[in-house]
């Protein structure tokens, strides 16, 4: 069966830099400084990277990361507890954009 | 994404590898004598690249034992270390420990922590015995995946009786280290890094101090090999290790500076050509026969798991 998706797809990432390679290559370089140890150490910017991965439901993200946090050291308990941060602003703000249907109600009902 | 581009080449050997980067793997000066007193061991790691566990029998005897502290008397080996299986399970480790603790100025035991009591952490203590032990991870749940359930709280309360005898303590003298190797098919941790974070969450935690952490990868052989086919993972490591290739971590491998003598005698190159049975490249096949260290320079044999040795900065 066909499919969009493959993990093969995955190391072929650079690929993208195939005609378009200053472009890529800007990309890549910021993409390397972000991920490198700053402020924050590289296991909790692999923990952001792996929740994110999920808000943006990106499954070559969520491989990546999820072996990115193990290799940097974090456990299934980190890894579980950042998704649960997501999840929690996620459902958040779709609630509480809830007061803006309120509102409108509010001004349309009797 | 990834955070690192995996390299797509059709798989080389690891003596190809070496060639192309120009490099020989071969002995320097040799220091260390690693002895392995047998498979007995109180745990069965899934990770465990010499499948010991419960059931093995093979352990080291009083005679073999002799042929290693005549072999530490004749050669100036400057470091014994001392593993297993579980050393703590074998009948004779302290006839062994005494009688090579004044021939070399430093003797380490690989310890498992399960195996340790009072006395014998108090022996450790008198003989200055260097301790490594085995702690993978800062949590239970990662530790009884590798190392069996269980496991976690008693490694604790032995690293609490430890610190009470002065290991790993600052100013008692006594060094306590943990290796840390993942608990599944992915690579080790940045060393310095996870060195930080487990002192600073086993002193909040639990009180518990230590030396050194060492992280060392998984090596494909013998337990965790047979866990990597059946979970499929087995192709997957294997390109991550060798994508994973450093050229400068083969001057560090530690088969580069130890001989490792099994159970019953015969010599190796490094516990893990122990493990796959490819004897010492120098020709001598029992310590009894050991007459001198290898010259530098003798060329040290080859298989694909070195690759775990080269990864990143390497398995010295
Ligand atoms: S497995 Fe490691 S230590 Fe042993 S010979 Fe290969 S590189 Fe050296």
């Amino acid at each position: 069966m066909e499919n969009y998706y493959d993990p093969k797809d995955l190391p072929r990432f650079a690929e993208i830099g195939n005609d378009a390679p200053e472009l890529a290559q800007k990309f890549f370089d910021y993409y390397g400084s972000v991920f490198a140890e700053g402020e924050l150490s590289e296991r909790e910017k692999a923990l952001i990277a792996l929740a994110v991965a999920h808000t943006v439901q990106c499954p070559y993200c969520i491989d990546a990361y999820t072996r990115g946090c193990l290799e940097k050291g974090a456990s299934l308990g980190e890894m579980t507890e950042a998704l649960h941060v997501v999840t929690a602003i996620r459902g958040g703000a779709s609630l509480v954009h809830g007061i803006q249907m309120r509102k409108i109600a509010e001004k349309l009902s009797l | 994404m990834p955070d690192k581009i995996v390299k797509q080449d059709p798989p080389e050997t690891f003596a190809q590898t070496l060639v192309r980067h120009g490099v020989e793997l071969t002995r320097d000066r040799t220091v260390t004598l690693q002895v392995n007193t047998g498979r007995l061991c109180s745990l069965s790691c899934r990770h465990c690249h010499l499948e010991a566990g419960p059931g093995r029998g093979e352990t080291m005897t009083r005679e073999t034992m002799d042929s290693v502290i005549d072999a530490a008397r004749r050669l100036p080996f400057a470091s014994i270390d001392i593993t297993g299986g579980a050393p703590e399970l074998v009948p004779d480790l302290e006839y062994l420990l005494r009688g090579v603790a004044p021939l070399a100025p430093r003797v380490v035991v690989r310890t498992n922590l399960v195996s340790l009591d009072e006395r014998l952490a108090r022996l450790y203590r008198e003989l200055r015995v260097v301790l490594v032990a085995s702690f993978p991870a800062l949590n239970a749940g990662q530790t009884s995946a590798q190392r069996g359930e269980g496991v976690w709280e008693k490694s604790i309360e032995a690293l609490k009786l430890l610190n009470s005898v002065g290991y790993g303590v600052p100013g008692e003298g006594v060094e306590l280290d943990l290796v840390s190797n993942p608990s599944g098919a992915f690579l080790p941790a940045a060393q310095a890094g996870s060195e930080k974070r487990f002192r600073a969450e086993l002193s909040r935690r639990y009180g518990v101090s230590f030396d050194n952490l060492f992280c060392f990868a998984n090596v494909p052989l013998g337990r965790f090999l047979a866990w990597l086919e059946k979970s499929g993972n087995l192709e997957g490591y294997r390109e991550k290790l060798a994508a994973g290739f450093n050229p400068c971590a083969v001057a560090g491998l530690m088969c580069r500076s130890q001989l490792s003598v099994d159970w019953d005698g015969a010599l190796y190159d490094c516990d893990f050509h122990l493990a796959a049975g490819i004897p010492f490249g120098g020709g001598v096949a029992n310590i009894r026969e050991l007459q001198e260290l290898p010259a530098p320079g003798t060329p040290i044999p080859t298989a694909q798991y070195c690759f775990a040795c080269t990864v990143g900065s390497g398995f010295t």
